[in-house]
C-alpha cells in the first residue's frame, strides 16, 4: 500500500515536474487582496507598508512619474498627514525647468510635484505597473480566467517578487545567463540547455534583468506586521495597485450605486411597460 | 413621402400655427415619434435605440475628455492619467467612454444579426441596409482612431500595423500610407490628424443615423414575421401597429435600463477586462509588444485579414493570375474590406422570396452557424498566428464568404419555406390574449 | 382588475409618476459629473496654496512669484521704507481707496500700513512691517506695476496708465480705483511664506 502510494506520487510529481511547455510559463499565485471584488477597498496600513517598501527599496531605480506626492494624503489611500507628506516629498529631487533663468535645475519636491523619473533608465516606471500586467490568462484565449479572478496585475507583481529561485540544473550546463532566474517572469531570456529536443520549455519562468529586490525582512514595519517575503511582496503589490488606480474605491461605489438604482428603475419600467401594453395584449381586461 | 398611413400632426394653438408655418419642426418630430410601429416587434428590435444612446454617450463623454486631453506624443499618455487622477469624476468618464465603445459594438453586432435573421436587408429596405453598412465602417474607423489617442503600446503598434495595410495597395500603396501618416511612420502628425478625425466622424455618423431613420421610416420597420404592415387605410394600419410613443419608447427604455445596469457593473467592477494591459505602457517605437491585438470588436475582421497567408492556394492562384500584383498581404486587405462589401451586398445575394428566418427552416441552421463562426473568428483573431489557429481562421473566413456568396443565393432556390402568417395582427394575437368572443385565433405556424 | 376604476387617475398614474421621477433622478445623477468635471481639477486645487522660500530676499529687495497665474510681490522693506509707509498713513482720509483690501483681516478696515503688512512669526527679529505681500496686478486694467520705490510716492508705479502706489501699496494718484490687494498669506516659519 505504502509502496504503491510512494510510487504513484513519485510518478505524479515526476510528471508534473517534467512537463515541457511550448511557450514559457509562469504560475501566478491568486493572492487575496483587500481591494478585490465589488465591495473591495484598500487597506490603509497595507498601503503604508507598501509605500515604505517602495521608498526604501524600489525608488532607488524605479520612478512613479504619474503619481503626485499629495495623493499620499488622500482619503482611501495611504492617508498620511499633510505635514508628513511635505517632509516625505522633500526627500526627493525633481527637475524644475523654470529655475536658473529657464535652464532648469533640481530642487526638493513639494506635495504638488509628482514622483521623479527613475534613476535607472531601463527600470520601468511603476505608476501603472499593476494595470500594465495581467496575472491571469485564457484558458485558450477565452478570457474566462480574468472574468472570475480579475486581471491579476497586483497578483502578478506579488508572485514575481516572490518568484526568484536558484537557477535550475539545466541552466548550469550552458553559457551563464544574463539576468536572474524567476519562475513567474516569462518575457526574459531562456537558455537552450533548458529546452528539450522539440524546443519545448522544461522549466517555468525565465531570466529577468532585475536582481532580486526583496528577500524578506528588508524593512522594519512600524506596525510590527510580518516582514516575510510573501507578505512584503503583497504589501508592495497592493501599494502599486493604489498607485495605478487611486480611484478604485470611488469607482466601485459608483458602480454599486448605479447597478442598484438601475435595477430599481428597470423594475419600475417593467411594470410601466406591462401596464401600458396590457389593453393590447389582453383585450378583455 | 411613402410610408404607413397615419394621423398627422395638426397645429392647434396660435403659437403652434405660427411656428409650423415658418418651420414645421414640431410636426416633423411629432410624426417621427408617433410613427406606426409593427406591434409584434420582439426584444431584438431594441438595439437601434441602444446604438443611438451609446452614440450620444460617446459624443458627450468624448467632448468632456477632449477638454482635458493633449494630442501630443510627449503629453498624450500623461494627459490621460491626468484625467484618471485629477479631473473630477474623470476616471468614470474615461471608463464610460472606453467601455461605451464596446457596448456600441456589441449592440451593432446584435442589430446586424437581427437584420440578417429577419431579412431586414431585403427589398424595400436595401438603402437602409447600405447606410447601415456605411455606419459600421465609420464606427470601425472612429474606434480605430480613438484607440490611438492614449498613445500606449497597443495604440502605437496597432496603428502601425493597420496603416501598414494601406502600404500593401499595389503601385500607390506607399504614397497612400505616407499621405495617411503625414510621415514615414506613426508619430505626431498621425496622432494630431487622428484626433481631429476622431472628433469629426462621430458627427457624420450622427447625420447618417438620421438618414438611416428617415429611410426605415419611409419603408416602415420590418418585423419578426417579415410580413408588411397593411397600408390600405389608417384604420387598417392601426390593426397591425401601435404608435412608437409610448409603447416602444417605454419598452426600449426598459431594455436600456437592464443593459445599463450590466454596463454600470462592467464599468464599476471590471473596466479593464475588455482592454489590453499593454496599453498602460507608454508607446515605445523601438519595442514591439509580444502580440499585437486590436480591440475585441475588430477581431473577426482582423482574423480574416491574417487568414490569407502566402501558402493558401487561392492566394497563390490570385497572385499568379494577377502577375504578382495581388500578393498575400494585399489579398488579406482585400479580404478584410471585402467582408464588409459582401455584407452590404446581402440584399442582392439572398434570393429567397421569404423575408424572415422564422419561416425558413434550412436557412436557420446556416444562419446560426454564421453567428458561431463569427464568434470563433473573433476568438481566433486574438490568438497568435501559429499552430492550428491559422487553419481555423481560414475555415472561418471561408465560411463567412461562402455564407453570402454561395449559401444565401442557393438557399432561396432550393429551400421550401414554411407558410407565413396573413397579417401582423394575426401573428400578434396568436401570441397574446383572445378576441372579443374569448376564442384564441388560429395559431400561426410556430417558430 | 375592476378595482383599477375605483380611483381613476391616481392608482394607475402612480407607477408612471414613480418611473418618470426615477428617470429624472437618474438623468440628474448622470448630468452632474459632466458639469462638475469642468470645476478645477485636483492638480489645480493643489496649487491653490504655495510656499515661497524668502531666505534669500534681502531688505530693500522684492521677490515676485507666479501664483494661480498671477504675480505676487513679496517685498522685504527696509527701516526707511517702513517709516515712510507709516508717515504716509496720515493721508488716509484723502486717499482714493481708504480700505486696507487685506484678505487676512475680516471685514473692511482702514488702509493703515499696519493693516496691510504681513504678521511676523513668533520670536522674529525683524521690525514690524518688514514684509509686505500684495498682488502684483494693477487694479486699473491689470498691468504689472514697477517696484523698487518707483513713482512719486516711493512705492510702485504702473507704466500703462500712470497709477502711483505708495510704500504700502496704496493707490495715491492715477486711474486705478483700489489699493493693491493683499492675498491670504502667512509665515510658515522664519524663511517660508505660504500664499493661499
Amino acid at each position: 500500500m505504502l509502496r504503491t502510494l510512494t510510487l504513484t506520487s513519485a510518478l505524479a510529481l515526476g510528471l508534473a515536474a517534467g512537463m515541457a511547455t511550448a511557450a514559457p510559463e509562469g504560475h501566478v499565485e491568486d493572492f487575496d487582496f483587500s481591494f478585490e471584488g465589488p465591495f473591495g477597498s484598500y487597506d490603509q496600513m497595507q498601503l503604508q507598508r507598501g509605500l515604505q517598501l517602495y521608498t526604501e527599496v524600489c525608488s532607488a531605480c524605479h520612478g512613479m512619474t504619474h503619481v503626485p506626492f499629495r495623493t499620499l494624503a488622500d482619503e482611501g489611500g495611504p492617508g498620511l498627514p499633510e505635514d508628513q507628506v511635505r517632509a516625505y516629498a522633500e526627500n526627493f529631487e525633481v527637475f524644475d525647468q523654470t529655475l536658473f533663468d529657464g535652464e532648469g535645475d533640481f530642487r526638493p519636491a513639494t506635495p504638488a510635484d509628482h514622483y521623479p523619473v527613475g534613476a535607472l533608465s531601463n527600470a520601468p516606471d511603476l505608476s501603472l505597473m499593476a494595470k500594465a500586467r495581467a496575472g491571469f490568462h485564457g484558458p485558450y484565449g477565452t478570457g474566462l480566467s480574468q472574468l472570475f479572478n480579475g486581471m491579476g496585475g497586483a497578483e502578478y507583481i506579488a508572485s514575481l517578487l516572490n518568484g526568484y529561485e536558484e537557477e535550475p540544473e539545466c541552466a548550469l550546463e550552458g553559457e551563464p545567463m544574463d539576468g536572474f532566474y524567476n519562475t513567474v517572469f516569462t518575457a526574459g531570456g531562456y537558455p537552450d540547455s533548458c529546452k528539450d529536443e522539440d524546443g519545448n520549455y522544461t522549466v517555468p519562468g525565465s531570466w529577468i534583468a532585475m536582481s532580486q529586490p526583496l528577500y524578506g525582512d528588508d524593512v522594519e514595519y512600524a506596525d510590527g506586521h510580518s516582514t516575510e517575503l510573501e507578505n512584503e511582496a503583497q504589501d508592495v503589490a497592493a501599494f502599486l495597485m493604489w498607485a495605478a488606480e487611486p480611484k478604485l474605491v470611488a469607482r466601485k461605489q459608483a458602480g454599486l450605486t448605479g447597478v442598484i438604482f438601475l435595477t430599481v428603475l428597470a423594475a419600475l419600467l417593467f411594470v410601466t411597460n406591462k401596464r401600458l401594453w396590457a389593453p393590447h395584449k389582453h383585450p378583455e381586461h | 413621402m411613402a410610408g404607413i398611413p397615419h394621423d398627422h400632426y395638426e397645429p392647434t394653438t396660435k403659437g403652434e400655427k405660427w411656428l409650423d408655418s415658418r418651420l414645421p419642426i414640431v410636426g416633423l418630430l411629432y410624426n417621427t415619434l408617433m410613427i406606426p410601429t409593427p406591434k409584434n416587434l420582439n426584444w431584438m428590435w431594441i438595439w437601434g435605440i441602444v446604438l443611438t444612446f451609446t452614440l450620444v454617450l460617446q459624443i458627450v463623454t468624448g467632448i468632456v475628455l477632449v477638454m482635458h486631453y493633449t494630442p501630443h506624443v510627449d503629453m498624450a499618455f500623461a494627459s490621460v492619467e491626468h484625467i484618471m487622477r485629477n479631473v473630477n469624476g474623470g476616471h468614470m468618464i474615461r471608463y464610460f467612454h472606453m467601455n461605451g465603445a464596446s457596448l456600441m459594438f456589441f449592440a451593432v453586432y446584435m442589430h446586424l444579426f437581427r437584420s440578417l435573421y429577419y431579412g431586414s436587408y431585403k427589398t424595400p429596405r436595401e438603402v437602409t441596409w447600405i447606410i447601415g453598412a456605411l455606419m459600421l465602417v465609420l464606427m470601425m474607423a472612429i474606434a480605430f482612431m480613438g484607440y490611438v489617442l492614449p498613445w500606449g503600446q497597443m495604440s502605437f503598434h496597432g496603428t502601425a500595423v493597420i496603416t501598414g495595410l494601406f502600404g500593401a495597395i499595389p503601385f500607390v500603396g506607399e504614397a497612400v500610407q505616407t499621405w495617411l501618416l503625414g510621415a514615414g511612420a506613426v508619430g505626431q502628425p498621425a496622432l494630431n490628424r487622428f484626433f481631429s478625425l476622431h472628433y469629426l466622424l462621430p458627427f457624420i455618423l450622427l447625420g447618417l443615423t438620421l438618414v438611416h431613420i428617415w429611410a426605415f421610416h419611409t419603408t416602415g420597420n420590418n418585423n419578426p414575421t417579415g410580413v408588411e404592415v397593411r397600408r390600405g387605410s389608417v384604420d387598417e394600419a392601426k390593426k397591425d401597429t401601435l404608435p412608437f410613443w409610448p409603447y416602444f419608447v417605454i419598452k426600449d427604455l426598459f431594455a436600456m435600463a437592464i443593459i445599463m445596469a450590466v454596463f454600470m457593473a462592467i464599468v464599476g467592477f471590471m473596466p479593464n477586462y475588455l482592454g489590453h494591459p499593454d496599453n498602460y505602457i507608454p508607446a515605445n517605437p523601438l519595442v514591439t509588444p509580444a502580440h499585437i491585438v486590436p480591440e475585441w470588436y475588430l477581431l473577426p475582421f482582423y482574423a480574416i485579414l491574417r487568414a490569407f497567408t502566402a501558402d493558401v492556394w487561392v492566394v497563390m492562384f490570385v497572385d499568379w493570375i494577377s502577375f504578382g500584383i495581388i500578393d498575400a498581404k494585399f489579398f488579406g486587405v482585400l479580404a478584410m474590406f471585402g467582408s464588409l462589401v459582401v455584407l452590404a451586398l446581402a440584399p442582392w445575394l439572398d434570393t429567397s422570396s421569404v423575408r424572415s428566418g422564422r419561416y425558413r427552416p434550412m436557412f436557420k441552421w446556416w444562419f446560426w452557424l454564421f453567428v458561431v463562426n463569427f464568434v470563433i473568428l473573433m476568438w481566433v483573431g486574438a490568438m497568435p498566428a501559429e499552430g492550428i489557429y491559422p487553419y481555423i481562421a481560414l475555415i472561418g473566413a471561408a465560411y463567412y464568404f461562402a455564407y453570402f456568396l454561395i449559401i444565401l443565393p442557393l438557399l432561396g432556390v432550393i429551400e421550401k419555406p414554411l407558410p407565413t402568417p396573413a397579417t401582423i395582427e394575426d401573428d400578434f394575437n396568436a401570441h397574446y390574449g383572445t378576441d372579443k368572443r374569448g376564442v384564441k385565433p388560429v395559431a400561426t405556424p410556430a417558430e | 382588475m375592476s378595482h383599477a376604476e375605483d380611483n381613476p387617475g391616481t392608482r394607475r398614474d402612480f407607477i408612471y409618476y414613480a418611473t418618470a421621477g426615477a428617470g429624472a433622478v437618474l438623468t440628474g445623477a448622470a448630468v452632474w459629473p459632466l458639469v462638475n468635471q469642468m470645476n478645477p481639477s485636483a492638480d489645480v486645487l493643489a496649487l491653490a496654496s504655495i510656499r515661497v522660500d524668502i531666505s534669500a530676499v534681502d531688505p530693500g529687495t522684492q521677490l515676485t512669484v507666479l501664483w494661480q497665474g498671477k504675480p505676487v510681490f513679496l517685498r522685504h522693506r527696509t527701516e526707511e521704507e517702513i517709516a515712510l509707509a507709516r508717515v504716509q498713513d496720515i493721508d488716509l482720509d484723502s486717499m482714493p481707496d481708504p480700505v486696507a483690501r487685506n484678505a487676512n483681516i475680516p471685514g473692511e478696515v482702514p488702509a493703515l500700513d499696519e493693516n496691510r503688512v504681513l504678521a511676523l512669526p513668533e520670536g522674529s527679529a525683524e521690525p514690524q512691517g518688514a514684509w509686505l505681500v500684495q498682488m502684483g496686478v494693477c487694479t486699473h486694467l491689470g498691468c504689472v506695476p514697477l517696484g523698487d520705490g518707483e513713482g512719486d510716492f516711493g512705492g510702485w508705479f504702473c507704466p500703462c496708465h500712470g497709477s502711483h502706489y505708495d510704500a504700502s501699496g496704496r493707490i495715491r494718484r492715477g486711474p486705478a480705483p483700489e489699493n493693491l490687494p493683499i492675498p491670504v498669506a502667512s509665515f510658515v516659519d522664519e524663511t517660508t511664506i505660504q500664499l493661499g
